[in-house]
């Protein structure tokens, strides 16, 4: 693997839920987690909606106050006495290309107020060169400049987005379902410009989906979690073709593939019932009340992530 | 062969709106047999949606069939009367949408809703429609169906919502049930549970089910037949086999090469450039025209015709047309 560049551990991040009238519970959306991401390397966090993904991407540029843990960049912590500093290396694109940008700023505004705020351009022709070569980039003309975000079809905007994210020159970028609200003609635009500009810049990315084909094809290791937890992690190739943990196994067996011999001759393991609320977690292993291996020993602890060699690490007592 | 189930003609239906006129379907023709599952397969825009509304006649106010046919066991739709209509939804053809969270009124039981369907369409009444609401619930696979009908649609998950919703539809076993987007909303393995519900229901029922989806996996899933759609027009209909292992429209192939390749997946995506089509200013001669790459001088001002590749498959591409007058030169 190559040298680290990201290191989470021990993330947690709660919320409180008021319950009646004075008492508030813990809401456990990410529940200790601890991974890597290397330099120029893509980790792709896949799990269904409420599992935490992107309260984890969110938790580590410190858009919340995490509840425990700590993220490390470059092995420096990222405290919020330096986040400013660090919001120079790490950056965000979110979900929704249509709420992510400010309807009343040009398009060279929405780029260049990162470049404002972190005082990067000494002129304003400085600025204007930086907007237009970072618009190049991502595949935008010039007379774009000037028009606002209503302006652009969803997959315009996201390379707006991801402009604005490239501005101040990040080495990590979280990448925050940054293809689900495109067509899948435009979402293979996208995901090729991610790839290019990864070639090109050496930036990493922490990339947020749930769909599993998308991560597959972009990620060099994916991430699954479950419930706040991660529950296994592994090289693409191997967790596509070897998963371990049970949630993984029918996760990926419940991906429809496009290509009607392949999706028809397998075998789909279907999971009774919906995820739990994350109020009321099972004790012990949180897949559990769905999954058919449970044990005595799943509900009684919760099975932490171990090495099954190959860097494939699994959190399960069964398998 | 026998008699269609459901034919669709020439479909034209178009918008009215202060911008102009939008011509969301134009020209669609297809055919259903009973107990078959064809899928509609098109991104946002393509008229997928509008079509099926289109056949259940319930396209918002300034929506409007302008032209074409749609004929039920023979008989043309049209012709009928908004009683008559009344009647054909529910009884004959159903539909489930996308959003199972606003489709369902939020200050009704699951059990006053469904009974609702169950008196409007049957002779059942009182503990009669109870029973039979109980029946179907039970039939999607929902527990305690007695306590779930007193509940309210906030009470119950996404994935459960959709199970009433098709639960609901089913309520006079309907010849044909329409199913637009009806995974979308929801997660991976929620989508697996109800994909397979629907799957089972349509073989034990033996209706004829219409998929509209923008998932081409879904689709491969599901489906006997697909058609494609882009800007209102058909590209392409066929077999799924067909229409994913011998694509014959230029935006299929294009479709297909930019999801990933199961078989390699870290192969380059090859997109297709350029971006969605837009509805009030259709070019001339093929929709997919200014984003193909294989365009020719024809495409622009000719609307390709339909050609017939073999029984399974028809495809409306002038690629098709040029490959056909090669062949016969070289020979």
């Amino acid at each position: 693997m190559s040298e680290t560049l990201v290191e989470v551990r021990n993330l947690k991040q709660y919320f409180p839920v008021k319950v009646g009238f004075a008492r508030t519970v813990p809401l456990k959306a990410v529940d200790d987690i601890s991974f890597t991401v290397g330099k120029g390397e893509t980790l792709g966090l896949v799990g269904e909606s409420g599992c935490g993904k992107t309260t984890a991407g969110r938790a580590i540029l410190r858009l919340y106050k995490p509840t425990g843990g700590e993220v490390l960049f470059d092995g420096e912590p990222v405290t919020d006495k330096n986040i400013m500093l660090m919001r120079k290396k790490m950056q965000m694109v979110f979900q929704d290309p249509y709420s992510s940008l400010d309807p009343r700023m040009t398009v060279e505004d929405i780029i260049g107020e990162p470049l404002d705020v972190h005082h990067l351009c000494a002129n304003r022709k400085e600025r204007r060169e930086k907007i237009l070569e970072l618009m190049n980039y991502v595949g935008l003309n010039a007379e774009h400049a000037r028009r606002y975000a209503h302006e652009f079809s969803g997959g315009q905007r996201q390379r707006i987005g991801i402009a604005r994210a490239l501005a101040v020159d990040p080495q990590f970028i979280v990448c925050d379902e940054p293809v689900s609200a495109l067509d899948v003609s435009i979402q293979a635009q996208v995901i090729n410009m991610f790839e290019d500009l990864q070639e090109k810049l050496g930036v990493a990315y922490l990339f947020i989906a749930h769909d599993l084909l998308v991560v597959h094809h972009i990620s060099k290791r994916i991430a699954v979690m479950y419930l706040g937890k991660i529950v296994e992690i592994a090289d693409s190739d191997e967790l596509n073709s070897h998963p371990i943990h049970p949630y993984t196994e029918s996760l990926l067996s419940a991906v429809p593939i496009p290509d009607p011999d392949v999706t028809r001759a397998r075998q789909r393991i279907i999971l009774e019932g919906d995820v739990p609320s994350p109020l009321k977690r099972p004790s012990g292993c949180p897949f559990r009340t769905r999954c058919r291996y449970a044990t005595e020993q799943c509900a009684q602890e919760c099975p932490t992530l171990t090495d099954r060699g190959g860097d494939h690490q699994v959190a399960c007592w069964v398998k | 062969m026998s008699e269609k189930l459901l034919s669709v003609q020439d479909l034209h239906t178009s918008f009215f709106t202060d911008a102009g006129e939008v011509q969301a379907v134009n020209g669609v023709s297809f055919e259903l047999d009973p107990g078959e599952i064809l899928g509609i397969v098109g991104e946002s825009g393509s008229g997928k949606s509008v079509t099926a509304y289109s056949i259940m006649q319930i396209l918002a106010d300034t929506g409007r069939i302008t032209g074409g046919k749609i004929l039920f066991k023979g008989e043309d739709l049209s012709l009928w009367t908004e009683k008559q209509m009344q009647g054909f939804r529910g009884k004959n053809c159903s539909i489930i949408f996308q959003d199972p969270m606003t489709s369902l009124n939020p200050v009704f039981t699951i059990g006053d809703q469904m009974r609702e369907a169950v008196v409007l369409h049957t002779e059942r009444r009182g503990a009669e429609a109870d029973a039979r609401v109980m029946e179907l619930l039970e039939l999607v696979g929902i527990n305690e169906p007695a306590k779930r009908m007193k509940q309210y649609p906030f009470e119950h998950s996404g994935g459960m919502r959709q199970r009433v919703m098709i639960a609901m539809a089913l309520a006079c076993e309907p010849d044909i049930l329409i199913a637009d987007e009806p995974t979308t909303a929801l997660d991976v393995t929620i989508q697996a549970q109800i994909l397979e519900l629907i799957q089972s229901l349509q073989k034990k029922m033996g209706m004829a089910v219409i998929l509209v989806t923008h998932d081409l996996g879904v689709i491969a899933d599901m489906c006997d037949n697909i058609v494609v759609m882009y800007g209102g027009r058909i590209c392409e209909r066929g077999t799924a086999r067909e229409i994913f292992y011998n694509p014959r429209h230029e935006y299929t192939k294009g479709l297909l090469r930019s999801i990933p390749n199961v078989n390699n997946m870290k192969k380059k995506l090859v997109p297709i450039a350029g971006t969605p089509i837009n509805m009030l200013n259709l070019p001339k001669g093929c929709a997919f025209c200014p984003r193909c790459d294989a365009a020719m001088k024809i495409c622009l001002t000719e609307i390709p015709e339909e050609l017939v590749i073999n029984e399974d498959h028809k495809a409306s591409c002038w690629m098709n047309v040029k490959a056909a007058y090669e062949e016969v030169a070289g020979q």
